[in-house]
């Protein structure tokens, strides 16, 4: 909502979290974003409300309020058991025009990706997408949001003074989960969906699991990843071994590893894949094009293999090993059970 | 069936640069390309087009040179092509895009399905296909892998999600945008590059999609870039290893052990 002066910003307070859930549970990055908006309201001496939209799922807001939360709005209705967009919109525009928050935060995810672009433009907000930092100002509740341009090649701070609710996306695992507080309490308020909400929606016809299509590194800790020099779709079979060695690290692969067919697209990291900030960056054979950095650059830390030192990626790389990676990975994969 | 596919021209990321005073994108002699989800958006539009017959329109709103894109498009098989171009349109952000673009939707009429890549390689938002929905007031689907059934007034999706799939049907007019699985983009024939280059390419201005001016450019975008910086700089030292496979692997192993990753 265009809000121009002192007199109508001022009508909008609380911070805001759009729960994510999936399968009926809350996943990781809400509590994130619980941690993060839990900062920006004790600046502002505010609170923190979370809106839980889901089917099936009384009782699960009530973990929010450990990690920050001070109301949780549940809005519990078989029909919200698929994601429906149009649905989800309609509810949460009702509900910021109702309570009237300052900030809402969403995650990154596919589904947030969908709603919430969707809700900014029916209540006519700004909205920052990817952010990876965000600060207030604590006197008049400017947000300040800051995200990776340009592949991230620039930071970009972005503000939104003259409209309220400032809306903001945060991708999994950019922000840490607070430590849960188990003796913090909150309040839960039921709202109801209504039967306009789900006028004029689609029909979800079927859900499905599958690692095949959708394959999620954002949520890995560590991911080993495979580039033109893993040479075939052995390879990969050969980095497989090697993550189930680290213990369920995630398969990554660089575009040439993908559009060679050797593994499919959803592993692909960089400009056209994911962009991921894991703990541990394992590249194997990638040679670090800047669309691959862009995707990758700023995990913690980041190990190549490769038999070219010269290559960008040996460059960047926190610790670089020069050599064969068809001999030097089975090594690694037969020395982990011995440490 | 009418089809519209919302199409942007890029910068090749590696170039950009960012005017200080301004904020806005330094575009000139930069090399640009059309954003590479968007060839998915056009080769699922001429598909569809091809089934049903009727018309794909490619839309773009950019500088003048964004009609290089339009071309392309046109080389691959879009009937016709319109941009949207004017200093007004100018620093718009993804709300104020989405509206323009709505708004060049509208004008052309009778449009049963818009079509959005994934998202655009510059901004990275993936807001501008829903953003389109929302002033629409249409359906939208994203994260489009598949279209599994279309007919003359619903659609089936196959809907890409972090932990698998799911299947959702609508009824148009809807948008969807679109993941890089759904096909594999063709390459132009003779045919298509004689007409890219012939075309005319009409550019409208606000006045022609009748769009508010408070709603478009710097002034109708709620978003402001108030600073731009370098990235945090990663450190520069690198621990290089080397020596025989077996020493290599053995001393990885060390360092991953002391940093208690195994
Ligand atoms: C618009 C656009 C978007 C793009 N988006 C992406 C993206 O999202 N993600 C992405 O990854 N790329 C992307 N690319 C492509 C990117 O520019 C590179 O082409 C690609 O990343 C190269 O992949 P690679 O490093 O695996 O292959 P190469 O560059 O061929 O590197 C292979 C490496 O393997 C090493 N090697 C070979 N054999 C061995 C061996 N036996 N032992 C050890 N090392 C070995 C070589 O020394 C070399 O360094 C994009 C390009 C464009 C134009
Ligand atoms: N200026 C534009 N002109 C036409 N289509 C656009 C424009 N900007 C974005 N789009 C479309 O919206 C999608 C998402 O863009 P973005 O929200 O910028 O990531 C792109 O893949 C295009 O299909």
């Amino acid at each position: 909502m265009i809000a121009f002066t002192d007199a109508e910003r001022k009508k909008y307070r609380n911070i805001w979290v759009v729960a994510e859930i999936l399968f009926g549970e809350i996943q990781p990055v809400t509590y994130e974003l619980t941690g993060a908006a839990r900062t920006l309201a004790d600046l502002r001496k505010s609170e923190v409300w979370v809106v839980v939209m889901g089917s099936g799922i009384e009782g699960k807001p009530e973990s929010l309020f450990a990690y920050g939360a001070d109301v949780a709005i549940l809005v519990d209705n078989p029909g919200l058991s698929g994601f429906v967009d149009e649905t989800e919109t309609k509810i949460m525009k009702r509900l910021i025009v109702k309570y009237k928050p300052e900030v809402v935060i969403c995650g990154a995810t596919t589904r947030g990706r969908a709603l919430i672009p969707r809700v900014a433009v029916m209540t006519h907000c700004g909205l920052t997408a990817d952010c990876t930092g965000l600060s207030i100002d604590p006197k008049n509740g400017d947000l300040l949001q800051t995200r990776p341009a340009f592949g991230g090649n620039i930071m970009a701070t972005i503000r939104c003074s003259n409209h309220r609710p400032q809306m903001a996306t945060v991708r999994p695992r950019v922000m840490k989960s607070p430590e849960p507080d188990p003796g913090r309490t909150g309040k839960i308020i039921k709202e109801e969906m209504l039967t306009s909400d789900t006028e004029k929606i689609k029909q979800i016809i079927d859900v499905f699991h599958s690692t095949e299509t959708a394959y999620n590194l954002a949520d890995a800790q560590i991911i080993i990843s495979g580039g033109r020099g893993m040479k075939g779709p052995e390879g990969f079979k050969l980095l497989k071994q090697f993550a189930e060695g680290v213990g369920g690290a995630a398969v990554g692969a660089s575009r040439a590893a993908v559009d060679s067919g050797w593994i499919p697209y959803a592993h692909q990291v960089g400009q056209t894949g994911q962009t991921v900030q894991t703990k541990v960056y394992i590249a194997c054979g990638i040679s670090g094009q800047i669309q691959h950095l862009v995707g990758m650059q700023s995990c913690d830390l980041i190990i190549a293999i490769d038999k070219n030192p010269d290559t960008p990626m040996m460059q960047i790389a926190d610790i670089a090993v020069v050599g064969d990676l068809f001999e030097i990975i089975p090594e690694i994969v037969k020395g982990i059970p011995n440490l | 069936m009418k089809i519209v596919v919302c199409i942007k021209q890029v910068p090749a990321t590696n170039d950009a640069k960012i005017d200080p005073k301004t904020k806005r994108i330094v575009r000139k002699g930069i090399k640009a390309i059309l954003n590479p989800f968007d060839t998915y958006a056009v080769e699922e539009g001429v598909q569809l087009r091809d089934k049903f017959r009727g018309e794909v329109i490619a839309l773009s709103m950019g500088p003048q040179k964004a009609e290089e894109s339009l071309r392309e498009a046109i080389s691959v098989g879009v009937d016709r092509a319109i941009l949207l171009s004017d200093r007004a349109f100018g620093g718009s952000d993804t709300w104020a895009t989405s509206y323009a673009l709505a708004k060049a939707i509208e004008k052309i009429g009778d449009v049963d399905l818009v079509i959005c890549g994934k998202q655009a390689i510059d901004g990275d938002t993936a807001q501008v296909g829903p953003g389109i929905a929302a002033h629409l007031d249409w359906l939208q689907a994203t994260y489009v892998m598949a279209v599994e059934e279309i007919s003359s007034s619903s659609i089936r999706v196959k809907r890409m999600h972090e932990d698998g799939y799911d299947i959702c049907e609508m009824s148009l007019p809807a948008v969807i945008t679109v993941v890089k699985d759904i096909n594999i983009p063709r390459v132009p024939s003779l045919k298509g590059r004689l007409a890219s280059r012939k075309c005319e390419i009409p550019v409208w201005k606000p006045d022609d999609i009748g769009a508010d001016t408070s709603k478009i450019g710097l002034d109708g975008s709620p978003t402001r870039v108030v600073k731009i910086q370098p990235p945090p700089p990663r450190h520069t030292s690198t621990k290089k290893i080397e020596g025989s496979s077996t020493e290599c692997a053995q001393s990885l192993l060390r360092e991953l052990r002391l940093r208690s990753i195994i």
